[in-house]
């Protein structure tokens, strides 16, 4: 394959994931316990119209954006700490917003399945404080981001104590045990018109960041010291790649709760299509992460249709098992991941 | 006489409590190919890092005339090419990629490759006989392919001071030959080259031969001169021995 045939293929791979894209939103408009009908009907029927314009719509697009999101944030992480196992959660943001909808739905007090405005805007905005507040410590644990191992060190760290502070809230109110589990095991079902505006815009924010710095990646995937001797501003280069993993990641958990494996599958995915620089993979990452959580959030309403399956635990069980295969069919032929 | 291209003076540098560099003062001239030798763990490769300005340190490094922390490190970049040791393998670019990273000093923010940018590239490629697997990701390559990509990624930066930290490692014996050629082509068309090798035989090759041990310089001489071999000797404990062969010198072992 020469050089023109790799972007060639980069090219129809974006291609194709916004095709795929543009199917699984009529897709999904069209799923739901009512089924297709309301679709038909929504020109003459308030109600139909209220399902799917209030409801399915939102969470559609919700569900494109916040894998859209998961996406870009995994493709920056692992570039960013040169490790292909790496995760958009590391830096302690999915721990952290976890107890910021504990402590939120602690202090409301009452379960998410209620959808009174007030507590839904409470528990997103507390999950995202949450998840901003546990990448700072992480920050302030590792004193900056020079370090990459101490980095994902103080990542797991914080996680963990977190998590323990989580448990200790659950704890205290035993009532909140059961929102919180939709919450742990990611769910787009609460996902509105104005959360759908806020992934938008961190979307546009963290591409745009992101693919400014991409070179920085590139760069770094020879190593810290080759990438300074390039001459690229290393340090505040790595300020910007942490501030777009969490925004994108913290805006993600926040609207849609902790959804597994999507950040790590999506760059794998793509990198198993075309191996392409970061300014590219990024890119199409973030769509095939879009295309993956879409795709999953579908087939959650679908499979056991009129209930339905918390996303998050079908995206761990497709994306660990595609891991799973993915390095198999690596380690058999020479080189793991 | 040549001038100088790289100078420090009282150089000394530590890694965490440990005393690595101890007062160094070094100049090495221009458009001449210098190697560094002596034994493990004689700061060598930390030498070659505070020469290339990624490594803090206290005393004076000037490169090209100029202090070496006043120049931007754009600039800096486009002068002075550092190859490392065991650095990030970059394994899902592709050959071309790897050695296109060597022109970022030359490009513009967000700018695509220009037409130079791409010569250089295919120029490095083909020296480094590397050209012919440009669209494999380096994850595909072998150990000695590997390297002559990362070779060839230092050689599209076309600075005119080039640090080496170990070249040749993992390259196979007609490999090794053509980067002796390599170099001594960089070094013709007015280069300075200073690579830090273990293999004794090729550094013997150089122009100058600068002996490291215990974080000191103990010897800089030119290479066919009678006093380095014995300070090679004497560095190695007398276990090598140096002896001239087809009007080139080697080093073998004492047996």
């Amino acid at each position: 394959m020469t050089q023109a045939s790799h972007h060639r293929r980069a090219l129809w791979c974006a291609l194709w994931l916004l095709l795929a894209s543009g199917v699984l939103l009529l897709a999904g408009v069209g799923v739901g316990s009512t089924g297709f009908e309301s679709v038909l009907r929504m020109w003459d029927e308030p109600v139909a119209r209220q399902i799917v314009w209030d409801i399915r719509l939102p969470r559609t697009l919700g569900a494109w954006l916040a894998g859209a999101l998961l996406g870009l944030a995994g493709a920056v992480a692992q570039g960013l700490f040169r490790n292909p196992l790496a995760d958009p959660y590391l830096l302690g943001s999915a721990s952290g917003a976890a107890l910021g909808g504990a402590v939120a739905m602690a202090l409301f007090g009452s379960s998410p399945l209620a959808t009174q405005w007030f507590t839904r805007v409470g528990v997103t905005g507390m999950a995202f404080i949450g998840a901003a507040g546990a990448v700072g410590l992480t920050l302030v644990l590792a004193k900056g981001v020079q370090h990459t191992l101490r980095l994902l060190l103080a990542g797991v760290i914080v996680g963990v104590v977190l998590g323990a502070l989580r448990d200790l809230v659950e704890l205290a109110s035993p009532d909140i045990l059961q929102s919180m589990q939709s919450f742990t095991l990611g769910t787009t079902s609460f996902v509105g018109w104005m959360a759908c505006a806020l992934m938008a815009g961190a979307w546009a924010l963290c591409s745009v960041l992101a693919w400014v710095l991409a070179r920085a990646l590139d760069g770094l995937t020879l190593g810290e010291a080759t990438a300074a001797s390039l001459g690229l501003p290393l340090a505040p280069m790595r300020v910007g790649l942490v501030a777009a993993l969490a925004l994108a990641t913290g805006t993600a958990v926040a609207q849609t709760g902790l959804i597994a494996f999507v950040g790590l599958a999506a760059p794998h995915l793509v990198r198993s299509i075309v191996r392409v620089t970061h300014e590219r993979h990024i890119v199409l990452s973030s769509l095939m992460g879009a295309v993956l959580l879409l795709a999953a959030d579908i087939l959650a309403r679908w499979v056991l249709a009129p209930q339905e399956l918390p996303v998050g635990v079908l995206t761990a069980a497709l994306g660990g098992t595609y891991l799973l295969w993915l390095m198999h069919r690596r380690t058999s032929q020479g080189s793991v991941l | 006489m040549n001038s100088v291209a790289v100078s420090a003076r009282h150089i000394s540098a530590s890694i965490g409590k440990r005393l690595i560099l101890q007062g160094i003062d070094l100049q090495l001239p221009e458009g001449r190919w210098t190697s560094i030798v002596g034994p493990n763990g004689a700061g060598k490769s930390t030498l070659l890092k505070v020469l290339a300005g990624l490594l803090p340190a206290s005393g004076e490094v000037a490169l090209l005339g100029r202090p070496l922390h006043g120049i931007p490190s754009r600039e800096r970049a486009r002068l002075l090419a550092w190859l490392g040791q065991n650095e990030g393998s970059a394994e899902d670019l592709t050959s071309y990629d790897v050695a296109m990273l060597g022109r970022l000093p030359h490009q513009r923010w967000l700018a695509p490759p220009t037409a130079a940018d791409h010569a250089a590239v295919e120029r490095a490629l083909r020296t480094t006989q590397a050209w012919e697997w440009r669209d494999r990701p380096l994850a595909q390559l072998s150990g000695g392919e590997r390297q002559r990509v990362l070779l060839a990624r230092a050689l599209a930066v076309q600075a005119r001071v080039l640090l080496m930290d170990e070249p040749l490692a993992n390259l196979d014996p007609p490999h090794q030959t053509d980067w002796l050629h390599t170099v001594r082509a960089l070094v013709a068309g007015g280069g300075t080259v200073v690579s830090v090798l273990h293999e004794v035989s090729i550094a013997l090759q150089a122009d100058d031969m600068v002996i490291m041990a215990g974080g000191r310089v103990v010897w800089h001489g030119a290479c066919a001169d009678a006093a380095t071999h014995a300070a090679l000797e004497q560095v190695f404990d007398h276990r090598i021995r140096v002896r001239e062969l087809d009007g080139a010198w080697i080093a073998l072992p004492s047996l």
